[in-house]
């Protein structure tokens, strides 16, 4: 117990906000009400619908397994919280701890979650994004309305970007027949997340499914018709691709903006947290009140070198956002740290991905188990002589293991016999990553002036 | 102690109740005795070997000095070869997937879904049957024959052949059961005769299978050209015969073990005649609880590994006793009461990792049926003995007999 019992009355009648209302919002509201919190909970998200599920919306949605507005999360339990949907927060006051809302409102918080996540990344230009047939996809209603465009059978369907998403919607357009086009700036699909010698791996597998994949080349314009529907895309090796549908694939941006002038550390790379998931503010100095989860927190992992991480990923927004409620209501010798060690899964051409750890900070590639041709194999990263990361195609069930080998930081190559092992997996090889020096889909940040009074920050985003 | 702990666990004495024994084997997570297997009986060290690759399941890596008393081949070229259980990636894996083309998803997504009305048919007319309500023997007259018809249906064996293989079943089931005292050779070959003989009798089966294919599991897998190619024969016949035997040996345990935990916790019993839907968790409580494989006793390493302090050198024989992960109190709170409402519970019943329960989908809902129907049409149903006289397997344990009675057996 504390000695001024400010903990107590906080759980009994504290105010606390979520503004987010995806996964990590609920699970962390669903927390607080589950450690004991009795006092008012509010959720407020920008969109009009309840707290939805992501994966399904790039794979069974377009499939048509299931539709878009079955996705809703199953609840744990009752919330018994007010509920502000459909209005985006724009603007914190730190100082008099209020949220202000779009409509004007403004909600007043003893505590403060910010899981606004992250949106897809729009083409660059507003004029080519707007034509019809031009989509993204993030939320729900985007999956909505590329479902029912791809219903319509169109004659191609071009996609911008191989990453994760990307080729995704790739493998769902293959699997209904539909003729696609992916363009990716890197040398092969995945090549960001996962390295050449993987994504090598990947584009095999998409041509061999009919992708008309082409790989180093950028998507210069987008042209439309008279009526304003998207034709044709135009590439940066003089070549065109008729399409009747484009999907921009390039990753998403942190929902932060709302934030701007705050005070909060709130950039383009997200809020910066302590591995508590408490905020810092633009001085570096930690918060008490104000808490961050998901897709928008930024976070030191002490097994990486204390980088600061930012994870789009599904497990990570569950157990950051638990992790933040728990703490939120806790003595400080009593919070728990965020220790995840980052997971994904992705599903494409009938193969099932899957990764621990962060392969993108190897430098070495092992396959361990299986074979790169067969396409059914795990590999391992090594960054410095440990393991790092890990990633199954069609071979998941092995990844525990790796995980521990990264979580105590084992030696790479790893000295021991493995089942399953074959003759390509003898040796470790360049993982093949990307030069971080060349210009990626990420923005970039440098900072000018000599004096600490006229340091500057210059944000050069992407494009 | 007087008697190790790995005699105790096989001592038939215990088997009505082998978990106070696994209490005292988890107080070291490793255990292991001169000459004898390694025992791992604690939840996390069990699930992570599970699903690590520098464990063997594959025989041939034993060394020489371990004692394997469940090694299926004694004799090269006189049995059959051994079945994806006992193999490793990557013919494990090639076995397994083409076994599960006509089986489960991606390939057969509806084939244990679609079986549900049969299987309720089936336990009707079981229940239908059952005579004087007086004096049933659950196992005899509902356990044994439910699981028994199913696996016949889904894999086209005629019903009729099934008293053949029943001993055959029978041998081979009590071969995996590790007797110390047993001479290995001997009870290798009787169990090999068995295989062969069972191997024999499927041969003939598929050949006729391959003329004229039905809409069953032989026929397809028989006939099947997947992009792995096709089944060699022997491989068909040893996976066909897996199955088959586990198909007799181990959900029969399953809805025992259930009706057996149902009737000393009358008040679930109660709760799931109101609400037949409470079986699927009652069913996965149970696969914790009382799991119908008690340990998997078929691991090696491939290289010395270390577990809890203790190195396990490579070809040595390695015992996953899951029964005892699934009571381990470091994982599961209030590990001994039987609880369908936990919400936590990642049992290890079915094991975990590549060889983790090829089957399971059909045991579950097997289970389910059964102990839904039978809490729904047994009246006032009260056991007439406790403990039940049980098998002689302390691997596939479960009761011989399940003497019940019952007012009255509902419509």
């Amino acid at each position: 117990m504390n000695g001024d019992g400010s903990l107590e009355r906080l759980r009994r009648e504290g105010r606390i906000v979520v503004v987010g209302a995806s996964l990590a919002g609920l699970r962390a509201a669903e927390t607080l009400r589950e450690k004991g919190f009795a006092g008012s909970l509010t959720m407020v998200g920008d969109e009009p619908h309840e707290p939805y599920d992501r994966p399904p919306l790039s794979k069974q949605v377009l499939l048509g397994v299931t539709t878009a507005d079955r996705t809703a999360l199953p609840r744990r339990r009752d919330l018994d919280a007010t509920w502000r949907l459909g209005v985006a927060a724009t603007g914190l006051d730190m100082a008099a701890r209020r949220v202000r809302l779009a409509d004007g409102d403004e909600v007043p918080y003893d505590r403060l979650l910010i899981a606004t996540g992250v949106r897809a990344r729009p083409w660059p230009r507003p004029d080519e994004a707007e034509l019809d047939g031009v989509f993204v996809l993030r939320t729900r209603d985007d999956s909505a309305a590329l479902t029912r465009r791809l219903a319509d059978g169109p004659r191609r369907v071009f996609v911008i970007g191989a990453g994760f998403t990307g080729s995704e919607i790739a493998s769902a357009c293959r699997e209904r027949g539909i003729a696609v086009t992916v363009a990716e700036r890197a040398a092969a699909p995945l090549v960001g997340a996962l390295g050449g010698v993987v994504g090598a791996v990947a584009a095999e597998l998409q041509r061999e499914h009919g992708v008309d994949l082409r790989c180093a080349v950028m998507v210069t314009a987008l042209e439309g018709d008279a009526a304003g529907r998207v034709r044709a895309a135009h590439l940066s090796d003089g070549s065109t691709v008729e399409t009747d549908v484009v999907v921009v694939s390039l990753g998403a941006t942190r929902n932060t903006e709302w934030l701007a002038g705050s005070g909060l550390g709130a950039g383009p790379r997200g809020i910066a947290c302590d591995a508590g998931c408490r905020a810092f503010d633009i001085r570096g100095i930690v918060t008490d009140d104000i808490y961050v989860a998901g897709d928008v927190a930024r976070s030191p992992h002490p097994l990486f070198g204390y980088q600061f991480l930012s994870l789009e990923h599904w497990g990570n927004a569950v157990c950051q956002a638990e992790i933040a409620a728990h703490n939120m209501l806790s003595e400080s010798a009593d919070r728990l740290p965020h220790m995840w060690v980052p997971a994904f899964w992705s599903s494409q051409f009938g193969v099932n991905i899957k990764s621990v750890g962060v392969p993108s900070m190897g430098t070495e590639i092992l396959v361990a188990q299986g074979s790169l041709t067969d396409r059914r194999f795990v590999g391992v990263y090594g960054y410095q002589g440990r393991v790092i990361g890990a990633v199954a195609f069609d071979h998941a069930r092995w990844l525990p293991f790796y995980q521990h080998l990264i979580e105590t930081t084992a030696p790479f190559p790893p000295p021991f016999p493995l089942v399953d092992r074959r003759p390509d997996g003898q040796r470790p090889i360049d993982a093949d990553f990307p030069d971080p020096s060349l210009p990626t889909h990420g923005p970039t940040v440098t900072l000018s002036g000599y004096s600490p009074a006229d340091r500057r920050m210059t944000f050069t985003p992407a494009h | 102690m007087t008697q190790s702990p790995l005699h105790q666990i096989l001592d038939y004495a215990n088997r009505a109740n082998p978990y106070p024994i696994y209490e005292e084997l988890r107080r070291t997570p490793v255990h292991h005795d001169a000459d004898g297997p390694y025992v791992v009986s604690t939840y996390y060290e069990i699930r992570s070997l599970l699903h690590d690759p520098r464990i063997s399941s594959d025989a041939r890596n034993l060394a020489s000095t371990a004692s394997d008393p469940l090694a299926e081949s004694a004799e090269e070229g006189n049995t059959l070869p051994p079945s994806f259980l006992r193999l490793d990636p990557p013919e494990h894996d090639r076995l397994r997937r083409m076994t599960n083309r006509p089986f489960g998803p991606p390939h057969s997504p509806h084939r244990i879904d679609g079986m549900r009305g049969e299987l309720g048919d089936i336990v009707s007319g079981l229940i239908d049957g059952i005579g004087d309500p007086g004096r049933i023997d659950l196992v005899e007259q509902f356990s044994y024959p439910f699981p028994v018809t199913v696996i016949c249906r889904l894999l086209g064996v005629p019903r009729e052949d099934e008293a053949r293989f029943h001993t055959w079943a029978d041998t081979i089931a009590a071969s995996l059961d590790p007797d110390p005292d047993a001479d290995p050779g001997e009870r290798g070959k009787e169990a090999n005769d068995a295989r062969m003989q069972l191997g024999m009798y499927l041969a003939g089966l598929i050949e006729e299978r391959r003329k004229h294919p039905r809409d069953d599991m032989l026929s397809h897998l028989a006939t099947a050209e997947g992009p792995d190619g096709a089944m060699a024969t022997m491989e068909l016949l040893s996976t066909a015969a897996l199955l088959l035997i586990a198909g007799h040996e181990t959900t029969v345990n399953l809805v025992t073990n259930g009706m057996l935990t149902l009737l000393r916790n009358p008040d679930v019993l109660r709760r799931l005649r109101a609400q037949p839907g409470l079986a699927v968790p009652i069913v996965e409580e149970l696969l914790r609880f009382e799991p119908p494989v008690q340990l998997l006793p078929q691991r090696t390493p491939l290289t010395d590994i270390e577990v809890q302090g203790v190195t396990i050198p490579k070809g040595a024989s390695l015992w996953l006793v899951i029964a005892s992960g699934n009571r381990d109190p470091k994982r599961f709170e209030n590990p001994d009461r039987f609880d369908p409402d936990r919400r936590d519970i990642e049992h290890l019943g079915f094991g975990s990792g590549i060889h983790s329960c090829f089957g399971a989908p059909l045991a579950r809902l097997e289970a389910q049926l059964a102990l839904s129907e039978l809490a729904r049409r047994l009246e006032n149903p009260r056991l007439l003995e406790d403990p039940p006289p049980y098998r002689q397997n302390a691997v596939l344990r479960g009761p011989r007999h399940l003497p019940i009675a019952c007012d009255g057996i509902r419509p």
